[in-house]
């Protein structure tokens, strides 16, 4: 039997995917931006933000209305508090993409560094890679690309940690690069936070698919 | 789990109609047991059987037992006056006896022997505190029970069963005739007596079941799907029968 339920709960998903899609374009803009010192991209991404906040908001008065009107249980009841829950996490993470626009337009004109910023670009492709990958699994109710997503994570903070040793190593060569070098860890903890909200959002697949919450992160150290 | 009451294989039928297909189910003392289903799907006969009220129905034939304390209920040595002391029914419709609400409560006390007017008093209103109704009715309660409203009424029906002292209490649909305000008085008045009482209601209303039951049966078909703690039934049933009822996605 189909219910009126059902027909809201798919308004509801298609709305979370379509801000999915949108968090991940954002994302992919502000790293670009960044990589490419293109200030122009970098003041559209903060002028846009509000879009992303707007959708959270919708998003999050239509769940509460639905728990509220139609008191689901189970499955239902899952699949509100999943988008309720994972709707914060794709907010904070465009919050992120939009300090990486602010960086963009801080450390234009200042000494910058070509070895950095290109292992600035592979983070950021990484980091784009993996909020695709999230809102895909969340598009295929796919447990097991949630968990993959890990292994993701894993390599950015792989290449975050080499990062960083490159950054000190020329800001100590050069106490030009300092300014920049400061930027340039910012702009790689804002892309690492990016991707542990997309394990926060793998996480809530996990429990949309099983009803267990799990922390991924922790679970794979335990392996 | 040591069961208070439980049966094993029972089996209803009524004429050729088998209702119930087999159920076997424990019951442990204390708390508030839902039994839940579809309309038809024999929760209530299944109830009833356990405080022999089916025997009354004409052409109804049960097989299987039902152990209460490790007696079958239904040997022929059982005295039906004295289990049903022990096991007391409300039923869905509150149906006050057309007496005074304080000689309501006294009935059932009154059959079983005599007692002193001291000791009925006390009985009598310790029995409608536990019912939670005793400040509404103590000034007067030798009006007719028949002047209260349902939801009272109700209470004092549950007052009349505890007057006895029962160890189980059977509900049947207890608060479909009444209001919300009602229902959530009765609801908060079974709440207090889970812990002295082994209580079974059958319930359509689902958020009921939720909010007050330990367990929670669910049946369909004279059969029983699934039975577990009521989290686990409202959160993540292990049949996909129970999910599609609770879910309402029947029908």
């Amino acid at each position: 039997m189909r219910r009126l339920f059902d027909d809201e709960l798919d308004e509801l998903d298609n709305g979370f995917t379509e801000m999915g899609v949108l968090v991940s374009h954002t994302v992919q803009k502000a790293v670009a931006a960044f990589i490419n010192h293109d200030r122009e991209a970098a003041q559209q991404i903060i002028a846009e933000d509000h879009q992303i906040n707007d959708r959270e908001i919708d998003l999050e008065s239509k769940s509460f209305e639905m728990i509220a009107l139609y008191q689901p249980v189970t499955t239902d009841l899952r699949e509100v508090v999943t988008i309720l829950k994972a709707v914060s996490d794709l907010e904070r993470a465009g919050d992120h993409a939009r300090n990486i626009a602010h960086a963009t337009i801080e450390v234009k004109g200042q000494h910058r560094s070509p070895e950095v910023e290109s292992q600035l670009a592979t983070m950021g492709e990484q980091t784009t890679e993996i909020v695709k990958q999230a809102i895909q699994a969340y598009v295929n109710k796919d447990e097991q690309a949630a968990r993959d997503l890990v292994a993701i994570n894993n390599q950015l903070a792989a290449i975050n940690e080499r990062l960083l040793r490159e950054v000190y190593n020329q800001a100590q060569a050069d106490s030009n690069v300092i300014l920049a070098a400061m930027k340039y860890s910012a702009v790689a903890a804002d892309l690492l936070r990016i991707a542990d909200y997309m394990i926060n959002v793998g996480e809530w697949i996990v429990y949309l698919k099983t009803g267990q919450i799990v922390e991924l992160k922790l679970m794979q150290n335990n392996d | 789990m040591t069961a208070l009451i439980s049966t094993q294989g029972l089996h209803v039928y009524y004429g050729n109609n088998e209702a119930l297909k087999g159920i076997t189910l424990d019951f442990p003392a204390k708390g508030i047991t839902a039994l839940i289903g579809p309309s038809g799907s024999s929760k209530s006969t299944y109830l009833r059987t356990l405080n022999r009220m089916n025997d009354l129905i004409p052409n109804v034939t049960i097989t299987g037992k039902v152990t209460f304390k490790g007696q079958d209920i239904y040997a022929p040595q059982t005295d039906m006056v004295n289990l049903r002391k022990q096991i007391g029914m409300v039923f869905q419709q509150p149906n006050p006896f057309p007496f005074s609400i304080y000689d309501n409560v006294a009935f059932g006390v009154k059959i079983a022997g005599k007692t002193s007017k001291e000791e009925m008093d006390q009985i009598v209103e310790t029995s409608l505190q536990e019912a939670a109704v005793w400040d509404e009715v103590k000034d007067h309660l030798h009006e007719s029970a028949l002047s209260l409203s349902g939801g009272q009424q109700q209470r004092v029906c549950i007052a009349r069963v505890l007057a006895v002292s029962p160890e189980i209490i059977l509900l049947d649909e207890p608060t479909s005739a009444l209001d919300p305000i009602s229902s959530s008085q009765i609801e908060a008045t079974l709440l207090k007596l889970r812990t002295n009482y082994t209580i079974i209601t059958v319930t359509h209303n689902l958020q009921q079941a939720s909010r007050i039951a330990d367990r929670t049966v669910f049946f369909m078909n004279g059969e029983v799907v699934e039975a577990d703690d009521t989290k686990r039934i409202f959160m993540n049933p292990a049949k996909k029968a129970t999910e599609d009822y609770i879910s309402g996605r029947f029908g």
